[in-house]
């Protein structure tokens, strides 16, 4: 007898019995319209943490520098402060002394943050098949985006900070 | 102040980056590829010396015995572009001339695996690349 029932409920109607007043909220346009401006706002304003570590780090400030411009991008106000900033650019080796300060300068950064491994050292260790040499900074910390190059060019980079942004604005 | 407007009035450096893209020179070294010849073979013989030439021990190859007056070919080709450092060795050291690299630089990826080019992809980047000697259809 409840098969019939069910038959009998109006399939097509977006008003009908069958849903819930928690499906009329979630798809209410108030709240999904709040999560796209945060997101549209901090893709928009990416305050990146330069953990410069070696060359590639030359190319990252030639990223900010006029002739690349990442201020197109909203990108430009590097914070040489953790607390300051949301997206952390690893550019260089990152050796195993090193490593717990980039640790921490990692946990110190307020949440949401990104991470940008750069350059092929940063990545997966590069060349440095070494005792003293962290085979890619994501054994210590999450990476989003990796940027193969030794040194990446600064439009590799720039490409890199899009990708971040297009995962920001789809989450 | 003069400064300022002085540099106003100058010629823009940007380059406007997504939309206008750098001029690349004739020998830069972008990503290595491998490429085949006007007949569609692949050149590569797996030779092993661009694997053991590699600073940074990004190139991984796998053989395999082929038909034909060639030894062997390559069954698995993997180059490690989070390794490589486009230093241009395996270009060099190629005796088969069927490792190129190419002008390709803005490259990035969101993973370690999405980064790690096999045979066919790194065929797909590096295409057809004519040569005068045409050494390989004679084989």
């Amino acid at each position: 007898m409840s098969e019939t029932a069910v038959v009998k409920s109006p399939v097509g109607d977006p008003y009908g019995s069958s849903r819930g007043d928690e499906d009329i909220l979630r798809d209410s346009l108030f709240t999904t319209r709040v999560d796209e401006v945060v997101a549209w706002s901090r893709k928009n304003s990416l305050w990146p943490m330069p953990m410069g570590l070696a060359c590639c780090a030359i190319e990252l400030m030639a990223m900010v520098g006029p002739r690349f411009d990442v201020a197109r991008f909203g990108a430009e106000a590097l914070r040489f402060s953790p607390r300051q900033a949301d997206l952390m650019i690893v550019a260089g080796t990152v050796t195993k002394k090193m490593a717990p300060a980039v640790k921490k300068i990692y946990d110190q950064m307020p949440s949401p943050k990104w991470v940008i491994a750069m350059g092929a050292c940063a990545s997966s260790g590069g060349m440095f098949h070494s005792y003293s040499t962290v085979q890619g900074v994501d054994e210590i910390i999450p990476v989003d985006v990796y940027i193969p190059g030794c040194p990446p060019r600064p439009e590799a980079l720039i490409a890199g900070i899009l990708e971040i942004q297009m995962k920001i604005a789809s989450r | 102040m003069w400064l300022t407007l002085r540099h106003i009035f100058r010629p823009k450096v940007t380059l406007q980056y997504p939309e206008q893209k750098w001029q690349v020179p004739e020998n830069y070294r972008g990503i290595p590829a491998l490429v085949r010849d006007p007949d569609g073979r692949t050149k590569c013989v797996a030779c092993f010396l661009c694997q053991w030439v590699c600073p940074p021990r990004a190139i991984t190859i796998g053989a395999t015995p082929v038909d034909g007056k060639v030894e062997k070919g390559p069954e698995t080709f993997e180059i490690n572009m989070l390794r490589c450092i486009m230093c241009g060795y395996c270009e060099e050291v190629c005796p088969e001339e069927a490792i190129f690299l190419t002008k390709e630089y803005e490259l990035t990826g969101t993973s370690r695996a999405a980064l790690i080019f096999g045979k066919e992809k790194l065929l797909q980047i590096g295409g057809v690349r004519p040569d005068a000697i045409r050494k390989w259809a004679h084989k």
